[in-house]
């Protein structure tokens, strides 16, 4: 008996009793489809938080002042150890592609209509490169602005809008920033909130030197952020820049630096491993539910095989091996749960969209969740289909047939 | 000549239930040749469904050899006797034993599926086998849109299919009436006669059994009667003599 005629044998089985297959069929259609749900929304928060991370910028390192970890550390912005001149020598490392040194300040911004609190961060052109940072509207300021200390500003999604009203161009408008004006010569495209949900766009860049000479007074900076060449030479780039800081600042190990160097891939992975491990959970818990209608296959398949008695009887008189009828009953049952598979790969993806237009949940579903999924719904009908099978298999030829 | 097509020795069949046990059969010798039309009596425990089963490949001897065509069945295993029932036997059963879904020409290409032969062919040797037993025309009707004797004509048919050595009875008119009975009985008498199939067949009916050309009789287990019948009945000369034959 060859698979073909298997199968349309099977089918023609479930047919007979149309009802009870579809109720048989809803434990793994239910599974299946809550399987692909999950995973897709576990893909989709996966791919969300690879984004919010991208938005920080590729291969970035970054170099705060205090000791890694270290047991005394004063608010941030108090320890004033990083100079600008640190971050040019770092420059200077043939691995670090780009270096933006930033000095950051609370001010309140005054568009002469409105106020907005805002952080005011002094920086060089090579940030806006290293967060790959279009603008909307007019440019970013330039490296001789930088150095002139012009009194210009790019403004941030957010606090272009607070102060301008949403899609209007502020170029060419003055603002004040606490008590100095500036300038706005552009504005930042909006790039949303990170993954520990501060908003992004709610900044005002300012040249490094008007913020050090006109804004703060200070001559230290906040934090320099270096994208290395690569991927690949990360930690040779984060080796380097220790070294080379330990040198300026004149610290001989086992002393203390009074700086730290932060890998952000680091803090990337440990971000995609939290939303795998997610994933994973939400899909093996989904996983149970396709186990549970495994089982309902199992029991439907037990009383078909009681039922069919006779019909396993007239088969093995006739020259049925028990090998042909445990097929027989094994394509039912998988044929079922496949069946069953499929519909339930349909219901996944009408949830999957079904959720994301309502509850606005970002969704990804990936043909290797539907094929796992699938997958998985055929392994368990061979599975819970094996035993009944056998148990139709072993029957004595001469009780099926007289069994009423 | 060659060998018998079953040939028993000394076989027995005990059942175990419980605590007690029960001795179905008791020693049988029993030999029966190429061609021959054998019925088989006895009252109900007597062992003669046992050793219907035991010669069907549908049980096997507690002790004793069972030699089909000369070859030792008795060992064989399940997926062996399978084959052997396929190939070599065919069965005809009191309650004709038909898949209740199947259509007839269904049920007839049923033994060919399990021995694998190509659908063109499974077709035709089905269509072939009804037009013998006088259904063609009814290949698309299901058990329960026909009569008795229809019914058990598609059983015949099916049993046929694979050219089977020997044909088995188990009551094959046990649930017909007279008229229907003659004429399945007419189709076994005209299988034995043109095509020398060797026919066993169980019955109660002393009627039915006068159609052989031996009777066997059952008795505790053991065989009491064995005799030649001198000039058995002719179903179809019964049926024309009625009126009106159909098969």
């Amino acid at each position: 008996m060859n698979l073909r005629s298997s199968i349309l044998l099977a089918l023609s089985g479930l047919q007979a009793n149309k009802m009870r297959s579809l109720l048989t069929m809803l434990g793994i259609i239910i599974g299946v489809g809550a399987v692909i749900v999950m995973i897709a929304l576990g893909q989709g928060a996966r791919a969300q938080v690879a984004e919010q991370i991208a938005s920080l910028g590729s291969n970035l390192l970054v170099v705060n002042p205090g000791a890694p970890g270290g047991s005394v550390r004063g608010a941030a912005g108090q320890i004033t150890t990083l100079t600008w001149d640190d971050a040019k020598a770092i420059a200077e490392l043939p691995l670090a592609l780009q270096v933006a040194p930033e000095l950051s300040t609370n001010v309140t911004a005054n568009s002469g209509v409105t106020n907005w609190a805002t952080s005011a961060i002094g920086t060089t052109p090579e940030l806006q490169v290293i967060k790959n940072w279009p603008v909307q509207f007019g440019s970013f300021f330039s490296a001789d602005e930088v150095n002139a200390a012009a009194p210009v500003a790019v403004l941030g999604q957010t606090v272009a809008e607070n102060l301008f009203g949403s899609g209007v161009d502020p170029v060419g408008q003055t603002i004040r920033l606490n008590n100095l004006t500036v300038q706005v010569i552009g504005v930042l495209s909006p790039k949303g909130l990170t993954n520990t949900g501060s908003d992004q766009d709610n900044v005002v860049y300012i040249p490094l030197r008007t913020a050090q000479v006109r804004l703060t007074g200070a001559t230290h900076v906040r934090t320099i952020n270096v994208q290395a060449a690569s991927a690949e030479v990360m930690e040779i780039l984060q080796a380097q820049i220790t070294d080379l800081l330990n040198q300026r600042h004149r610290i001989v190990p086992p002393a203390q630096p009074d700086f730290n160097v932060r890998n952000l891939t680091t803090v990337a992975e440990t971000a995609e491993a939290t939303t795998n491990t997610l994933t994973a959970l939400l899909a093996s818990v989904a996983a149970v539910s396709l186990m549970v209608g495994g089982i309902g296959i199992m029991n439907i398949m037990l009383v078909t095989v009681t039922e069919r008695t006779r019909e396993i009887g007239i088969r093995m008189a006739v020259g049925a091996t028990p090998g042909a009828i445990l097929g027989q009953f094994l394509v039912e049952a998988v044929v079922l749960s496949l069946l069953g598979g499929v519909i339930g790969v349909v219901v996944g993806l009408a949830g999957s969209w079904l959720i994301s237009v309502t509850a606005g949940w970002r969704v990804v579903v990936s043909p290797s969740a539907i094929l796992l999924a699938t997958g998985f719904a055929g392994a368990v009908g061979v599975f819970f289909g094996y035993y009944p099978a056998r148990k139709a298999s072993d029957l004595d030829p001469i009780d099926a047939l007289r069994y009423e | 000549m060659t060998h018998a097509v079953i040939e028993l020795r000394n076989v027995t069949k005990t059942y175990t239930m419980g605590e007690v046990t029960v001795h179905a059969l008791r020693g049988i010798d029993l030999t029966i040749h190429r061609g021959g039309f054998v019925a088989i009596m006895g009252p109900s425990g007597s062992g003669k469904s046992t050793t219907m089963n035991m010669i069907g490949c549908l049980d096997r001897p507690s002790s004793g050899v069972y030699l089909l065509e000369g070859e030792d069945v008795t060992h064989m295993s399940k997926s062996e006797l399978a084959g052997v029932r396929n190939r070599r036997l065919g069965f005809i059963f009191q309650g004709f034993h038909l898949l209740q879904r199947a259509t007839a020409l269904a049920s007839v290409e049923l033994p060919m599926l399990y021995a694998g032969v190509p659908d063109a062919e499974r077709r035709e040797r089905a269509l072939q086998a009804m037009r013998l037993v006088g259904l063609a025309g009814r290949e698309h009707h299901r058990p329960n849109q026909l009569s008795g004797g229809q019914q058990q004509r598609v059983a015949i048919a099916r049993s046929l299919v694979n050219e089977p050595s020997l044909l088995l009875a188990d009551e094959p008119t046990g649930n017909l009436d007279s008229r229907t009975s003659l004429e399945v009985m007419a189709i076994l008498q005209r299988l034995h006669r043109e095509r020398a199939i060797t026919i066993v067949m169980v019955t109660h009916e002393p009627d039915i059994a006068a159609f052989a050309q031996r009777i066997i009789r059952f008795k505790d287990g053991v065989i009491v009667a064995d005799e030649s019948v001198a000039k058995p009945a002719q179903a179809d000369l019964l049926l024309a003599r009625e009126g009106g034959a159909t098969a």
